[in-house]
């Protein structure tokens, strides 16, 4: 298990380095999307439209922060990590279409997104979920908002961060994942040690 | 006619439930903490001590700048207990909708409520039967304690009810949950509180799950038996070795609450909801004198409300 800082823009490179298990701290630019920024950005590139934001080598956060409205320009007052299996369906059309090196969340993907991080060379990661306020320290400012249509948590919110973390990597781009893994050895200890002491089955 | 008096009381009472959302939103009660800090000196994997640790850390930063413990301010649910001659009944309703249209201002919190139909966030908590109120009507008092809940949505995406065939008995029930528990995986936030609900049908066992929520971590069911069940459930699910966030460890839950009605002869329901460790909830009563009083929260009642 390892540490490190790290700066967007991502490379390929530094992304193909990090191992299950790393911690890391970013520092630059984070693009937030949840479930209906997913599906309007997936279908703008199946149209072969442009989004908002080049997010090459820059990192996709599945979050919706709670902001404020500050004179002409918006304040995040806490922000943190949603549910992220249910952008599964997306990811690998966006890590592939839209060079996303990191993706941030919580409570894990799929072997979809597994599959993408291995091939083009990206890492899924986790912010303990519920540090909201500890986190809005980390966000230094609103740089953009774009669908703000979709609704406050939907929008696309492009903040600038500073050593955001502890973010753990989960999906490495050499085909471990972490919580899968844990899914494993937990179904082991449920059949092996827990049912049987309880009687059940 | 609306008296002096009830203008006053209403002014009064709105005041005092905005309060009492933003209690619920930026300090976390004070039996979750306390399980939270026990967790952190339990575990030993340094990766889950430092999440616990972002987890602790996070619950004071909230308190001391008044800030919501998590984005994710959840849907607003009150569960209000009112007595038969309580004075104030018919104001309540649109107190509490008003309160939460001004906290969700005031705190503030994530506007939360999208319509099903049209797809639109009105940006204030509120829509059809939104906030949500649950009512307990109780006989021979004069007050009524109004508690609320901010549920969030990644601990509610876990949520499951099924009939099981009679015949699976208890065991069927464990069996049931510890499997919820497994599926959930790290999604709900871990370390989790998980309420269980068995009834004659789901609607029964999910009512009955959902008001578990509210019971403080570390108190027991007041049937033995049902405590015990809930004991061995709590050692069950930790034993799966999920930790906080997935990251491995030895609490998985904070706490399991069960509760029960009979069973139908032909059926046997459960339902099974968990909450975040950020279990976010905050009581008061409201006396027949319009005077307030934090159960959960009480350093407010210094407060002038």
């Amino acid at each position: 298990m390892a540490e490190y800082k790290l700066r967007t823009p991502l490379s390929e490179d530094v992304v193909r380095e990090l191992n299950v298990g790393d911690i890391v701290y970013l520092t630059g630019i984070v693009v937030t999307m949840r479930d209906t920024g997913h599906k309007r950005a997936v279908e703008l590139l199946s149209r072969g439209e442009k989004l908002p934001v080049d997010m090459r080598g820059l990192a996709l956060y599945h979050a919706g922060p709670v902001v404020r409205r500050v004179g002409d320009r918006w304040e995040v007052v806490v922000i943190g990590p949603t549910t992220s299996t249910r952008m599964e369906v997306y990811e690998y059309d966006v890590i592939e279409k839209m060079g996303v090196r990191m993706v941030i969340g919580k409570g894990g993907m799929g072997p979809r997104t597994a599959e993408a991080c291995k091939k083009f060379g990206a890492v899924y990661t986790v912010y303990p979920g519920g540090a909201a306020a500890l986190q809005a320290e980390q966000v230094k400012r609103v740089v953009d908002v774009h669908w703000l249509d979709l609704g406050v948590p939907d929008a696309m919110w492009v903040l600038e961060v500073e050593n955001l973390g502890p973010l753990t990597v989960v999906i490495d781009s050499k085909g471990r994942n972490l919580y899968e893994e844990m899914y494993r050895r937990a179904r082991r200890k449920i059949d092996e040690e827990i049912y049987p002491a309880l009687g059940i089955r | 006619m609306v008296s002096p008096l009830s203008l006053d009381i209403e002014g009064k009472l709105l005041e005092a439930t905005v309060k009492l959302i933003e209690a619920a939103a930026v300090w976390l009660p004070e039996d979750v903490e306390k399980a939270l800090r026990r967790a952190y000196d339990i575990e030993d994997n340094p990766t889950t001590r430092s999440f616990l640790k972002a987890m602790i850390d996070n619950v004071e930063i909230a308190r001391s700048k008044r800030l919501p413990i998590c984005q994710d301010t959840g849907v607003v649910m009150f569960y209000v207990r009112v007595g038969d001659r309580f004075p104030y009944t018919g104001l309540l309703p649109s107190i509490l909708k008003k309160a939460t249209v001004e906290a969700t201002r005031r705190v503030p919190l994530r506007p939360n409520t999208i319509d099903v139909i049209t797809g639109r966030n009105p940006g204030d908590n509120t829509g059809r039967y939104m906030p949500w109120i649950d009512w307990e009507l109780v006989e021979g008092i004069d007050y009524a304690e109004v508690t609320v809940l901010l549920k969030g949505g990644g601990s509610e995406i876990v949520a499951r009810a099924r009939n099981l065939v009679p015949a699976e008995g208890l065991k069927g029930v464990m069996k049931y949950v510890i499997e919820a528990v497994y599926e959930a995986g790290p999604q709900p936030c871990p370390p989790i509180i998980v309420s269980v609900g068995i009834g004659a049908n789901v609607s029964i066992a999910m009512k009955l799950a959902a008001k578990g929520l509210l019971r403080p971590v570390g108190v027991r069911h007041e049937d033995p038996e049902v405590a015990r069940l809930e004991e061995t459930l709590l050692q069950a699910i930790n034993g799966i070795g999920y930790g906080a966030h997935g990251m491995g460890g030895k609490v998985t839950a904070l706490d399991v609450h069960v509760d029960y009605a009979p069973r139908h002869p032909a059926t046997l329901s459960v339902a099974v909801v968990m909450n975040c460790w950020a279990a976010r909830r905050a009581t008061m009563r409201v006396y027949a004198d319009g005077r307030i009083e934090y159960i959960t929260h009480p350093h407010l009642n210094k407060e002038v409300v």
